[in-house]
């Protein structure tokens, strides 16, 4: 058994000749193709580095542009060549100038030799693929692609929307059943004379120099009709991003590659020295890879993908910023938003906090300044209780509060006196729960013992503000978890409404809540909203609530603790 | 967006560029060493007056980070500055003597040198209290990065700016030439940045930390822009538009993205608050050559008199990269 090896380069050529000295130390010969496009004086460096080494052998140089037929070309040039004049070569691997072996050669070649008849290569049919980018899969194989993407991408998107428009579509060459797959395979002798050998391939090559990156299906599709055995894997470990990019590896993903089940791996920078200098000793002295674990690497990748794709939600910071379409109105977690409990339970904010075990603050949009749990002017992250720093950008203010804070629950009252610009904010954040009792701004009112005339406009004024809150979450776009109760129903069975909201917020509450928050007494409440009614008011907000007052204190003090859960 | 706009910016952009031209004609070269770059060196462009206790660090700190080759342009330093700086081999050192707010806080001058040195290159235009940080510092050299980038045809990265403090009065901890500055100013505020969007040059307005929190309480409008994109691949046509916060032509600063995805950026670690700070507040007041006709310095001068420790319950103290990303204020995208 004895494999040969097809290098195809570029740049880097010093990490090239590295490399080809490995495998031929390593009993491999060696072929290599250097893009027509590298500088001269590079193609010489390399050729005079391997002077040494009979077995590495250079191919005739033609360019190799991204996507384009050139790089099957030099592929095809190099295997002949290899199986010319190297016939001892039982396989042969194909590998690029930054694809590095990182598991002991001797492995493979162990590898192979147990496997003597089979072909390792990706192969799979276009319906089957997940991962090409930009909507070409079939498409590659039935429009035509003369332009090169890199360079004349607005020739190339024109010509493949004219050919879409004019329903164009390639005959495919019989027989052919296209397939796609990673470029870098590892072929049997057998199977890669007889797919250079095969009698339609001046047909076959006129069409692959037309199809969209043939390097990924030109040995895909026509190993199907040749080949005995395959194996549809590629023994290189090479991930994409996703946008088709290859993930690039470093020094500090050694201890990711000691781990995987390859045995190559691409692309590797060319200055990961320690990379280079750990997988280029020789076999001897190499310690063997623990077990293998590919999926920590694949993790790895796909959270990569993940985090640029789709982001971290409710973090605004300088690389993601979403439009509101795209997750723009929304905070990172849960969070209360309680609209007139405060005036109606005295000890409301304790009470929640206990409920809950969530941060409790007040009026965190209050006129005079943000009133952070525990009445601290610093909160957490740095942020200040200054009203004029939160009002400049109130939706920042929010959206960092709850970034700041996560893993623990935040809520705060909110209500008609506040400052509103927030408002729209909320309603249409997903992650908000709103808890409103309509008119219940009317309580501290009436409790502060001034008279309904005093307090008349301050009253008409808080409804309007009310009113338009209300309006607001009433809206159809409005996505915040939402229940409101007018003062009158709310007040009825506060118990109800209170376990709800419990019940919403912490649904998996570990400790029960035995209380409940103490009611005000409204006694004389039902007699002001009359007063206010007599100075020409309409108080609507709080609903039906009797003149006569004492019908407004409803079951007040049960005589057993009411268990809300 | 009108054609009109777009005429509107280009000429904008035009005439940043002729200013720059008219600009660089102020400089007078003390070091020039700009001739034997080779290949595709990784520039760092800034420009001083009288930083020499700063330079050894700050020199140290970016040349293990990979920068090849330092242009520097001295605005009249009068402690050893230039002295020092024209010895360095990795420095082309140029100098002069005229205003610095007449020359857009020192960018008419940059740009001059960017457009001279830095077409086709990967240039790093910061102050002398500013380091970088990006995804993988540690591990990886700015190369990996600015190879990274190009592959990903992304000409500019942003890295926005962290104000860092000490914790007790700034004097308390006089720095030592040579010190890393963040043994001393350790913490920063980790999540008070308020981001809006600039419609007309796209790029996002940030601003907050210990500066807005303490000093632009009843202005905070005026709180000083936190948004960076120090560096680019630079190309001749290109304009930095106020200091290095954003960018002509605008495309340059999408560095963001607004589909929810996360794009890889970084932080300049901001060594602004030391002891040296209240000698350099009192001099560029007195010089009257700084960002809007000195507020900054006022305000802060202010309210260091009035309150001097930066720190709070809430400051978060630095440990690494990593624990910027994980607060939010940096990502690695889809770098891994």
């Amino acid at each position: 058994m004895t494999l040969g090896v097809v290098m195809l380069c570029h740049a880097a050529l010093d990490r090239a000749a590295q490399l080809a000295r490995h495998w031929a130390s390593h009993g491999c010969p060696v072929v290599i193709h250097v893009d027509a496009r590298a500088p001269m004086d590079q193609f010489e460096g390399l050729q005079s580095a391997l002077a040494d080494l009979p077995d590495i052998r250079f191919s005739r140089r033609s360019p190799c542009e991204w996507g384009t037929f050139g790089i099957v070309q030099a592929t095809i040039d190099a295997s002949t060549q290899m199986l010319a004049q190297f016939p001892q070569v039982s396989h042969v691997l194909l590998a690029s100038g930054s694809c590095l072996p990182i598991r002991p050669v001797r492995a493979l070649q162990a590898h192979l030799a147990q496997h003597p008849d089979t072909d390792f290569i990706e192969s799979v049919t276009t319906a089957d693929v997940g991962w090409t980018v930009g909507g070409l899969d079939e498409e590659r194989f039935t429009l035509r692609f003369p332009f090169a993407w890199k360079r004349q991408r607005r020739l190339f998107d024109g010509y493949v929307a004219l050919q879409r428009a004019l329903r164009f579509r390639r005959r495919l060459p019989p027989g052919l059943v296209p397939h796609l797959g990673s470029q870098w395979w590892c072929l049997t002798r057998a199977t890669l004379q007889a797919i250079l050998s095969h009698p339609d391939r001046p047909a076959l090559d006129r069409y692959f120099r037309r199809v969209w990156i043939p390097d990924e299906s030109y040995f895909q599709s026509l190993v199907r009709q040749v080949s005995t055995r395959i194996e549809s894997r590629s023994l290189t470990l090479s991930k994409f991003d996703y946008q088709g990019r290859p993930h690039v590896f470093y020094d500090d993903h050694l201890h990711l590659l000691r781990q995987t089940d390859a045995f190559l791996a691409r692309k590797i920078w060319p200055k990961a020295d320690l990379l280079y200098r750990t997988f280029l000793t020789l076999d001897g002295d190499r310690a063997l890879a623990p077990e293998p674990n590919p999926g920590k690497i694949n993790r790895l990748f796909a959270k990569a993908v993940e985090r640029r794709v789709k982001g971290r939600p409710g973090l605004y910071m300088q690389s993601r910023f979403p439009t509101r379409a795209r997750g723009g109105n929304q905070a990172a977690a849960p969070y209360g938003v309680f609209s007139g409990f405060v005036e109606l339970f005295d000890d409301f904010q304790p009470w929640l906090a206990r409920a809950l075990d969530a941060r409790v603050h007040g009026h965190l949009f209050a006129f005079d300044r943000a009133e952070f749990a525990g009445g601290e002017s610093v909160f957490k992250g740095g942020l200040s209780d200054s009203p004029t720093l939160r009002d400049y950008n109130p939706r920042s203010f929010l959206t960092n509060l709850i970034w700041n804070t996560r893993g623990e629950t935040q809520c705060f009252q909110f209500g008609p006196a506040d400052e509103q610009a927030i408002a729209s904010f909320m309603a249409g954040d997903p992650n908000a729960m709103i808890f409103v009792i309509t008119g219940a701004f009317a309580v501290p009112l009436w409790r502060s013992g001034r008279s309904a005339a005093e307090v008349r406009a301050e009253a008409a004024r808080l409804q309007k503000v009310e009113s338009d809150f209300i309006a607001l979450l009433n809206r159809p776009d409005a996505r915040a978890g939402i229940r409101i109760w007018s003062l009158a129903e709310f007040v009825e069975n506060p118990a109800e409404p209170l376990e709800q909201l419990v019940d919403l917020l912490n649904p998996r509450a570990t400790h029960r809540v035995t209380d409940l928050p103490s009611l005000t007494p409204l006694q004389g409440f039902g007699a002001f909203l009359q007063d206010l009614r007599n100075q020409g008011m309409a108080p609507v907000l709080m609903g039906d609530f009797p003149a006569d007052a004492d019908l407004a204190q409803p079951h007040q003090a049960p005589s057993r603790p009411r268990i809300v859960r | 967006m009108g054609l009109l706009t777009l005429i509107r910016l280009r000429a904008r952009r035009r005439y940043l560029l002729a200013r720059a031209w008219r600009r660089g004609r102020q400089l007078t070269p003390v070091a020039d060493r700009t001739a034997g770059l080779r290949g595709q060196p990784i520039l760092l462009f800034s420009t001083m007056r009288n930083e020499r206790i700063r330079l050894p660090y700050f020199l140290t700190y970016y040349r293990r980070l990979g920068i090849d080759h330092f242009l520097i342009v001295d605005n009249g330093s009068d402690d050893g500055t230039r002295e020092y700086l024209a010895e360095q081999p990795d420095v082309s050192l140029w100098t002069t003597q005229h205003g610095y707010k007449q020359s857009r806080f020192g960018m008419d001058w940059l740009m001059h040198l960017l457009r001279r040195h830095g077409h086709g290159r990967w240039c790093l235009t910061v102050d002398v209290d500013e380091f970088l940080v990006y995804p993988f510092c540690e591990t990886r050299p700015l190369r990996a990065l600015t190879d990274w980038l190009d592959s990903a045809e992304t000409p500019s990265f942003s890295a926005m700016m962290l104000d860092m403090y000490p914790k007790g009065a700034m004097h308390d901890q006089p720095y030592r030439e040579g010190q890393n500055p963040f043994e001393i100013a350790q913490y920063f505020d980790s999540g008070n940045y308020v981001i809006s969007r600039n419609p007309l040059y796209r790029n996002l307005w940030i601003q907050g930390g210990p500066r807005a929190r303490l000093f632009f309480t009843d202005c905070p409008k005026r709180a000083p822009a936190m948004n960076k994109t120090p560096l680019v691949k630079w190309h001749r046509s290109y304009a930095y538009v106020s200091s290095t916060h954003m960018l002509l032509p605008r495309a340059l600063n999408l560095t963001y993205d607004d589909q929810g995805g996360e794009r890889p950026s970084g932080v300049l670690l901001h060594a602004k608050f030391l002891d040296t700070f209240a000698a350099k507040a009192a001099e560029e007041l007195a010089r009257g050559q700084h960002y809007a006709e000195s507020h900054e310095y006022r305000a802060y001068r202010e309210g260091i008199a009035r309150e001097r420790d930066l720190w709070c319950t809430w400051s978060e103290k630095y440990v690494n990269w990593r624990q910027l990303e994980v607060l939010g204020l940096m990502s690695k995208g889809n770098w891994a």
